[in-house]
């Protein structure tokens, strides 16, 4: 399809971008990516990649709007209090933005569902708030072959990460294990700023348009931390780990389970 | 000169809100050790049994000592280490 007087107004400044051009822009038009979460990440993530002119864009959260959310999920608002995020995020991004398909998904993801809701996206954004979610994503592109763009806050940092199936590390390269249950506490418990996470959706939207229009290096073998208080952005190199159980030479993990609930206390 | 080690923002506490501190030169777990000395509870959080966490990853400069020697890796003054804890929270 050839774009509209309309959809080249609305994108023109990426359009002008020799990186992105009006090849670039179709293929942000024709890219299908899920986004697990529209909490703190899954808001800017999605804002942005509403307004990017992201084809279809897939939501799946099971919670509901609470007043406690606004301070930095910044889709949702006064008026979707209590509607379900998904629902209401997809309000949010198809106002400004109706050429954007945005499907919400009312389910909490699990072993069982997982790879039925990927199977037709291209990309894959984890913004959830538990380990055991992270992991079973993890295994679940793994297993997919699906590029995961993953993005995590706690208080005052936040940490992104871009895994490439087969070419580079995975969530379980980075840490073997998730934490037991107390160890590590949860934002509920530890707070976060409010703020923080429109930063590290808004470099997590930026690592799925770069993969998007094939441009740039993708933080693939790299873990980015970003210490606000300080100022501090910090890369690290995260090898592919050759004993890796779900991504290495002999996996060990070949089906998708379910951690036990008490990690979801974390 | 010391080594110069980055604290992740969860066990700033134990730091007493210090992002960064200064440890001994040589290997990881004694670096780990004398931090502990200066900062108790810290090496109970990293470790256990004298071996890293497997949800806790140690770098020197950008390396991960998983890929090096592991609590064995020597540090020298002038590296730069970071304590960095798997997280979490996306809502």
């Amino acid at each position: 399809m050839d774009f509209s007087e309309e959809q080249l107004m609305r994108y023109s400044r990426h359009i002008i971008l020799p990186e992105v051009g009006g090849k670039g822009q179709k293929k942000i038009s024709n890219a299908k990516v899920l986004m697990i979460g529209a909490g703190g990440l899954g808001c800017p993530v999605g804002y942005y990649l509403a307004a990017a002119g992201v084809g279809t864009i897939g939501i799946v959260d099971n919670d509901e709007v609470e007043l406690s959310n606004l301070q930095r999920q910044i889709a949702h608002s006064m008026n979707t209090l209590g509607v379900n995020k998904a629902d209401s995020a997809k309000k949010t991004f198809e106002a400004l933005n109706t050429d954007v398909n945005v499907i919400a998904i009312k389910e909490r993801i699990n072993s069982e569902n997982i790879l039925d809701l990927m199977k037709d996206y291209d990309i894959v954004v984890d913004g959830t708030d538990n380990f055991p979610t992270r992991y079973l994503i993890n295994d679940a592109c793994v297993m997919l072959n699906k590029p995961l763009v993953s993005g995590a806050i706690l208080r005052f940092e936040g940490q992104v990460t871009t895994i490439i199936p087969g070419q580079g590390h995975c969530y379980r390269c980075l840490f073997e294990e998730p934490p037991p249950a107390g160890l590590v506490p949860s934002c509920q418990e530890a707070g976060v700023l409010g703020v923080l996470p429109g930063v590290i959706g808004a470099l997590q939207a930026t690592e799925v348009l770069k993969l998007i229009i094939g441009k740039g290096k993708p933080l693939m073998n790299q873990l980015l931390i970003y210490d606000a208080l300080g100022v501090d952005f910090r890369k690290v190199k995260v090898p592919k780990n050759r004993d890796c159980p779900v991504c290495g030479e002999n996996p060990t993990i070949t089906n998708l389970t379910d951690l036990p609930e008490e990690y979801c206390s974390i | 000169m010391a080594v110069k080690v980055k604290i992740p923002v969860p066990l700033q506490r134990l730091t007493q809100g210090k992002e960064e501190v200064e440890g001994a030169a040589g290997t990881i777990i004694s670096l780990v050790n004398d931090l502990d000395q200066q900062y108790p509870g810290l090496a109970e959080r990293i470790s256990e049994n004298g071996k890293l966490r497997r949800f806790v990853n140690i770098y020197v400069n950008e390396e991960d000592v998983r890929f090096m020697k592991n609590e064995e890796t020597e540090v020298k003054d002038g590296d730069e280490i970071s304590i960095v804890p798997a997280i979490a929270g996306g809502m």
